[in-house]
């Protein structure tokens, strides 16, 4: 199959691999997916408690080069927003950007569960978070 | 001196046309154009000669008689021209056909169409080592049973079946033994004789012949085998294979067999030396690689690894310059891991990272160097980016995480 140019290009130069300190109460880690499915995407995200504020993201994939490319770009795309716009991300974006073809779009579905399952941890370790929620439920 | 890229390294696949062969087929593909079914001229004599020549050339490669070749478009057909062929003609004699789970598709989806048909059809399962069980082998087999089809050489993971135990088993037993024998033909000592092998597939190109071509052997004694035709016509190779014959392919495919039969000793000699380099290499430099199936029995141009951790088609990304394959879902079009290493009993995360190298008559030295300093480069910056290699790390076990299915 061939691969888009962005696709190889967060495949050649992953941005934000790592790992950020899970215990940290500021850190939401997400890990989604199984080994026994071929992918599993860690997703990790540390934010600034009084703004609310994505200020870092770090992932590790094990998964395709798509898979590996849309985690890639979630990370970029984290930094900055708020945990709640953080939640807006939708895999639809990720396909776009990354020109996914149609037997990778699960890929990017992943990397929305990812985030998702970042932000859910961080709200959970923090009464901010339910603040947070609550926002969102206005 | 500088190797060529991209390296080809997937000889499970396909092989490159050997230049003799080509130039044995040459002349019936421009002047000697004639068909071998004229019987009133020399443009047909000389193309029946061809034929003739290639079916002693193949004949001789497996320790048949020319009489017993027939000639097919490649070994699917072959597959099927077997399995159908002996389906319909010993129908009387029962119903059940024993194979093995980790078969090439052209017999397993033959087989599923047979059930299709009112047969009976038992796959074998195979151990950790990727080969049946002889004693359930024979405990399968029933007064219905008319044909067990068992592969000589797996096309993934290369391991050799006990082709002679089983061969002895079916005699014993009084039912036909078919062998797809595509990837062992020409690569290692295959003999109908001693191996009792009543049908046997191979195909031109996995052997440095032409593509759409390949051929059945069909014994014509002790016993005397016959097959129901699949395609009606001319009644051409004995009743069983109508169609003009595909001469150019035909001399080609007799030509590579000749050559693999000068030849075999010293290129298995050569590319299993070659194979342990590589197995080496990859071994002495990375933690957690897993050999698929069994070393003791195997090919020796095959090597199918698993690189734990890493999946198998970001490694095909990263090794872009080097053509290999994976039993990784990811690669697939289906998304389904190979069927052939969840039959070993591995677990399906152990198929994701697979790799198979085959290595072929054009692999050189240097090239197996390249490709082990790139696979393990690869793999090293993979498990970078891997969370499991990271968990595996911190010494958490992997098979007791609850993973969040999707
Ligand atoms: C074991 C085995 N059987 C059968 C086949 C089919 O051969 P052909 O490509 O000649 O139809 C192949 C090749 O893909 C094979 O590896
Ligand atoms: S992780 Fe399997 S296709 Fe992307």
């Amino acid at each position: 199959m061939a691969y888009s140019n962005k696709v190889l290009d967060h495949y050649n130069n992953p941005r934000n691999v790592g790992a950020l300190d899970k215990h940290d109460p500021q850190v939401g880690t997400g890990m989604v997916g199984a080994p026994e499915c071929g992918d599993v995407m860690k997703l990790q995200v540390k934010v600034n408690p009084a703004t609310g504020i994505i200020e870092d993201a770090k992932f590790k994939t094990f998964g395709c080069g798509s898979a590996i490319a849309s985690s890639s770009l979630a990370t970029e795309m984290l930094k900055g927003k708020t945990v709640d716009e953080a939640l807006e991300i939708k895999n639809t974006v990720i396909v776009s950007e990354l020109a996914l073809p149609p037997v990778k779009i699960h890929c990017s579905v992943l990397a929305e569960d990812a985030i998702k399952a970042a932000i859910a941890d961080y709200k959970k370790k923090n009464s901010v978070g339910n603040h947070a929620a609550a926002q969102v439920a206005q | 001196m500088a190797i060529k890229l991209p390296i080809y390294m997937d000889y499970h696949a396909t092989t490159p046309l050997d230049p003799r062969v080509l130039d044995a087929m040459m002349p019936y593909l421009t002047t000697k154009f004639g068909n071998a079914a004229s019987r009133n001229h020399s443009f047909g004599w000389e193309a029946e000669e061809a034929v003739e020549t290639a079916r002693k050339q193949i004949a001789d490669l497996i320790g048949a008689n020319a009489k017993e070749i027939i000639f097919t478009s490649g070994a699917t057909e072959s597959n099927n021209l077997a399995l159908k062929g002996v389906a319909e003609m010993y129908a009387e004699r029962g119903n059940h056909i024993i194979t093995a789970a980790t078969e090439h598709k052209a017999i397993l989806d033959t087989c599923k169409r047979l059930e299709k048909h009112g047969c009976r059809v038992t796959y074998l399962p195979v151990t950790a080592s990727g080969l049946i069980d002889l004693d359930m082998l024979r405990e399968s087999i029933t007064d219905k049973t008319i044909l067990v089809s068992i592969m000589y050489a797996n096309n993934e993971i290369g391991v050799i079946q006990p082709v002679a135990e089983i061969g002895k088993i079916c005699k014993q037993k009084g039912v036909l033994f078919h062998c797809d024998g595509v990837q062992a033909v020409g690569k290692v000592p295959v003999n109908v004789i001693q191996d009792n092998i009543d049908l046997l597939s191979l195909s031109g190109h996995k052997i440095y012949g032409p593509k759409g071509v390949g051929a059945l052997y069909v014994r014509r004694r002790n016993p005397r085998v016959q097959v129901t035709a699949l395609m009606d016509g001319g009644g051409h190779e004995r009743g069983m294979r109508s169609g003009t014959l595909n001469v150019p392919g035909i001399a080609g495919l007799g030509e590579a067999c000749a050559l693999c039969r000068k030849e075999m000793a010293e290129e298995s000699a050569r590319l299993g030396a070659l194979r342990d380099k590589l197995k080496d290499r990859l071994a002495a430099s990375l933690d957690e690689v897993y050999i698929n199936g069994t070393m003791e029995s195997r090919l020796p141009n095959n090597l199918n690894i698993s690189f734990a951790f890493v999946e198998g088609e970001s490694l095909l990304m990263g090794i872009n310059d080097i053509a290999v394959s994976s039993g990784s879902a990811c690669t697939s079009a289906t998304l389904e891991p190979s069927y052939v290493l969840k039959a070993l009993g591995a677990g399906d995360d152990i198929a994701h990272s697979s790799i198979r190298f085959g290595l072929g008559r054009f692999t050189t030295e240097e090239e197996v160097d390249y490709v082990a300093d790139k696979v393990i480069d690869v793999v090293r910056k993979l498990r970078e980016l891997s969370p499991l290699y990271e968990m595996f790390k911190e010494g958490v076990d992997l098979s007791k995480v609850q993973w969040a299915a999707h």
